[in-house]
Formats: C-alpha cells, sequence, structure tokens
C-alpha cells in the first residue's frame, strides 16, 4: 500500500523532473542566445551598455509570481503553459548572464587588447582569440548564477500550469502534505546544487591560464 | 626614401593639441630615440607610426605611403610593437605569443615552430625550458624578452618599442639594453624607441628626438644632443650630470 504511494510519486516525480529540467535548460540557452551576443556588442559602448543592463535590471526587479501572472494575459507569448513560464525564466536569467559578459569583456586587460591591435589582428580575431577566451570564466560565472536561480524560480511555473517540481510544491501546500512539499523541494535543492558544482568546475578548468 | 616620415603631423583629443606639427623623418636602420617627460607627444607619435591612431593633421609615411592610405591590418602586421607591460596574452603559451603573427598570415605549423624556436634562441630563452610556459610564469625581463621575440616574429622591418624596460629594475634593465644593442648589430632594423629615460637614450639612440609639449625640441645624435643649448635639452642633461656626479 504504502510502496505503490511511493511508486506512483516516484513515477511522477521522475516525470516533473524532467519537464523541470526542460524548462530550466530552455530558458538558460534562450537567455544565453540573447545576453552572451548583446553583452560583446555593448560591452564597448558605455550608453548602450547602460541602457541594456537598465533594462535587465528592471525584469529582474518584477517579483516572480507576479511576472508569470503578467504574461498570461498578453497575446501570443503569453497564456497558460510551458512557453509563457520559459519567458518568464529568460526574462530572469538574462541579467546575469549580460552583466557576466559586460564585465568579463570588460575585464581583459587594456595592454592585452593594446598589443593584439597593435599585431595587426582584425576585430573578430580579437573578440575570438582574445576577448573571448579570457572572459569565459567570468561569462560562465554568470551562467552558473542564473542556471541556480532558474531552477529555483522554474518551480513557481507549476503556478501558470507549466509543470515542473513546483507541482508538488503547490500540491503539499494546498493539501498539507510534507512529503508532496519535499518531493519537490529535494530534487529542486539538489539540482541547483548540482549546476552550481557542474558549471563551477568548468568554470575552474577554463580559468587555469 | 626614409622608413617613416612624419609630414606636419598634428593630433589632437577636442581642443587639445598633444602633438602639434611634427616633421621628422627615419632613415632605415637607425635606432630613433623619442625622448620626453610624460605628456610630451611621445607615445603619440610612435603610435600614429602603425595607424593605432590616425594624424588629425599632416600625415605619416611608412615606406612612402600615407599610414591612411594602407590597409590597417598589412601595415601593423608589417611593424613589430613592444609596449611596456608586454601586453602578453595571459591564456598563450609563450611559444603561441611569438608565434601569433606568423599563424594569422598562414605560415605553415612546422615553419612557425622553427621561427619561435630561434627567436627563443635569439632573446637568450632557452626555447626547451620556456616554449610551453604561461606569461605568468615568467619574470618581468623574460616576459620582455618574449615580447621582443613576438614583435620580431613576422621579421617586419620597423620595430616599435613604447618605454619597453620601463617597468623592470635597474638590474634586468640594463641587461635588456645590451641585449637590445646586440640584437640591432644582429639584425638591422628601424627602431623607434619612446622613452622618458636619458640614460637609456644615449645608450640606445643613433638619434635623438626630444619633444616638449607635443613640440619637436631637438633632434640630432647623442653627441650633439649633449652640445645642445635647448632648454629642455639642458634640463635632461642635468639629469645626466647629476647621475654622473653621483658616481
Amino acid at each position: 500500500m504504502l510502496n505503490d504511494v511511493l511508486q506512483d510519486l516516484l513515477d511522477e516525480g521522475l516525470q516533473l523532473l524532467g519537464e523541470h529540467l526542460v524548462l530550466v535548460f530552455s530558458a538558460i540557452l534562450i537567455a544565453s542566445a540573447i545576453a552572451i551576443p548583446l553583452g560583446l556588442a555593448v560591452a564597448g559602448h558605455p550608453r548602450t551598455r547602460n541602457l541594456a543592463l537598465g533594462l535587465a535590471n528592471i525584469g529582474q526587479t518584477i517579483p516572480s509570481l507576479a511576472l508569470f501572472g503578467f504574461l498570461i494575459p498578453i497575446p501570443f507569448i503569453g497564456g497558460i503553459g510551458e512557453h509563457t513560464a520559459i519567458i518568464a525564466l529568460v526574462i530572469y536569467a538574462l541579467l546575469p548572464i549580460l552583466r557576466n559578459t559586460v564585465t568579463g569583456i570588460l575585464g581583459v586587460d587594456a595592454a592585452v587588447r593594446d598589443s593584439a591591435v597593435a599585431m595587426g589582428m582584425t576585430r573578430m580575431q580579437i573578440l575570438r582569440m582574445v576577448e573571448l577566451p579570457l572572459a569565459a570564466p567570468t561569462i560562465l560565472s554568470g551562467l552558473r548564477i542564473a542556471t541556480v536561480t532558474t531552477v529555483g524560480t522554474a518551480t513557481i511555473a507549476a503556478a501558470i500550469g507549466a509543470g515542473g517540481l513546483g507541482v508538488f510544491i503547490f500540491r503539499g501546500i494546498a493539501s498539507v502534505d510534507k512529503l508532496q512539499i519535499l518531493a519537490g523541494a529535494l530534487p529542486a535543492a539538489l539540482l541547483a546544487l548540482a549546476a552550481d558544482g557542474g558549471l563551477g568546475w568548468v568554470e575552474r578548468r577554463l580559468g587555469r591560464w | 626614401m626614409p622608413a617613416v616620415e612624419f609630414r606636419g603631423a598634428t593630433f589632437r583629443i577636442g581642443d587639445r593639441t598633444i602633438l602639434n606639427n611634427l616633421n621628422l623623418s627615419i632613415e632605415a636602420g637607425e635606432t630613433l630615440v623619442l625622448l620626453g617627460r610624460s605628456g610630451s607627444g611621445k607615445t603619440t607619435a610612435l603610435r600614429l607610426v602603425n595607424g593605432m591612431i590616425m594624424p588629425s593633421q599632416g600625415e605619416v609615411l611608412v615606406d612612402g605611403k600615407a599610414t591612411g592610405a594602407w590597409d590597417r591590418v598589412k601595415l601593423r602586421r608589417s611593424i613589430g610593437y613592444v609596449i611596456q607591460e608586454s601586453g602578453l596574452f595571459p591564456h598563450f603559451t609563450v611559444e603561441r605569443n611569438i608565434g601569433l603573427v606568423p599563424s594569422l598570415e598562414g605560415w605553415p605549423a612546422e615553419r612557425v615552430a622553427q621561427r619561435v624556436n630561434e627567436l627563443l634562441e635569439r632573446v637568450s630563452l632557452p626555447p626547451r625550458d620556456f616554449a610551453k610556459r604561461l606569461p605568468r610564469e615568467l619574470s618581468g625581463g623574460q616576459r620582455q624578452r618574449v615580447g621582443v621575440a613576438r614583435a620580431l616574429a613576422a621579421d617586419p622591418k620597423i620595430l616599435l618599442f613604447d618605454e619597453p624596460f620601463g617597468a623592470l629594475d635597474p638590474v634586468t634593465r640594463l641587461d635588456l639594453q645590451r641585449e637590445f644593442l646586440r640584437l640591432r648589430q644582429e639584425l638591422a632594423k628601424t627602431s623607434v624607441f619612446v622613452t622618458h629615460d636619458v640614460q637609456e637614450a644615449m645608450k640606445l639612440a643613433t638619434r635623438i628626438a626630444l619633444l616638449h609639449e607635443g613640440n619637436l625640441a631637438f633632434a640630432g645624435t647623442p653627441s650633439e644632443f649633449a652640445a645642445s643649448t635647448h632648454q629642455e635639452a639642458r634640463a635632461f642633461l642635468d639629469v645626466l650630470e647629476e647621475a654622473a656626479r653621483v658616481k
């Protein structure tokens, strides 16, 4: 009897974990695809840089539950379900990735950039061979922060029907069932720790020079 | 034809004139030292040569062609450049740092490797010990040697030095100055060398150009410089006399 309950919990848990991973991965992938090129483009231009960082900052100040709520009535991008949740998560993930990309590029030693120009490297060569590799650990650290936060924030996605480990948590709260809450919270916490550890390891390897 | 020629070269930032109407020719094979205090315009003059900056007025000719008419990348790859903080790529080994320009120029890998070895020998850093090291695993003097090797890599005719030994301790500096003189004998390159150190200028220059507040105050051989009565020249020569008195 208890075994059956646990078996059901486990089956559903794996499915929700899968949904959760999809939410996080899609959000981080899209956010990176926007924030990294944007960061590279604006790093050298103080005014557009501040504008971009300012906008990303505003995105992050909106309380997460409210943001999910705001998005629902918006045509095309809103509605109930996964894609609305992903959009909200992307908005949150933008700032750390953007900020760290900018910081990483600006952190490249002026003498190094100067000598790259003086050696006749083209803008693209400098970006590819000098700026990106030197900024990589910082960019990755932004990616890591974004991933860890997104794992947590994604639990709220269940509130708008996007699934994920939040389903357990919301159901647990509604039915005052500690086991259900834990079944959602514990894997989410472990997932965050794993992402932190894994990306941290890559980050250290990249920064080994 | 001079290797480098400044023709009325002026450089302004806003309404501030950094370099004012510089007329100066640098002949092939000579070592011209641009001497002056901080803010005298000497680094500006140097950076005009490889098109890092463009003159606001007048022009700078390299091999008889104005820097503005050169393909910027081609111009810079044909001119070696050594700066004070070496500017080595911290994530590249010594070998990759030195081989960078030849690689960009599309040399085959073996030829690049051979060239790197040859250059490391030349700047007295045995390849077996140094090729695979990262810049942070080198002393300041060794880094500058690698910087010089990197500048020489694609065999440029012209070399620019922006206070390359300025941040080194005096013993290492003397060592590298001697090395510079030896290399000049061996390679016969045209060099433009920026320094504020009058002793260094007297030691290394075949000709000294003294800049003062953006203007050329004097140009001539070190012995002519020693006899100059120009006020700014005297100010620098006082430094030399003071040093001699201490001895």
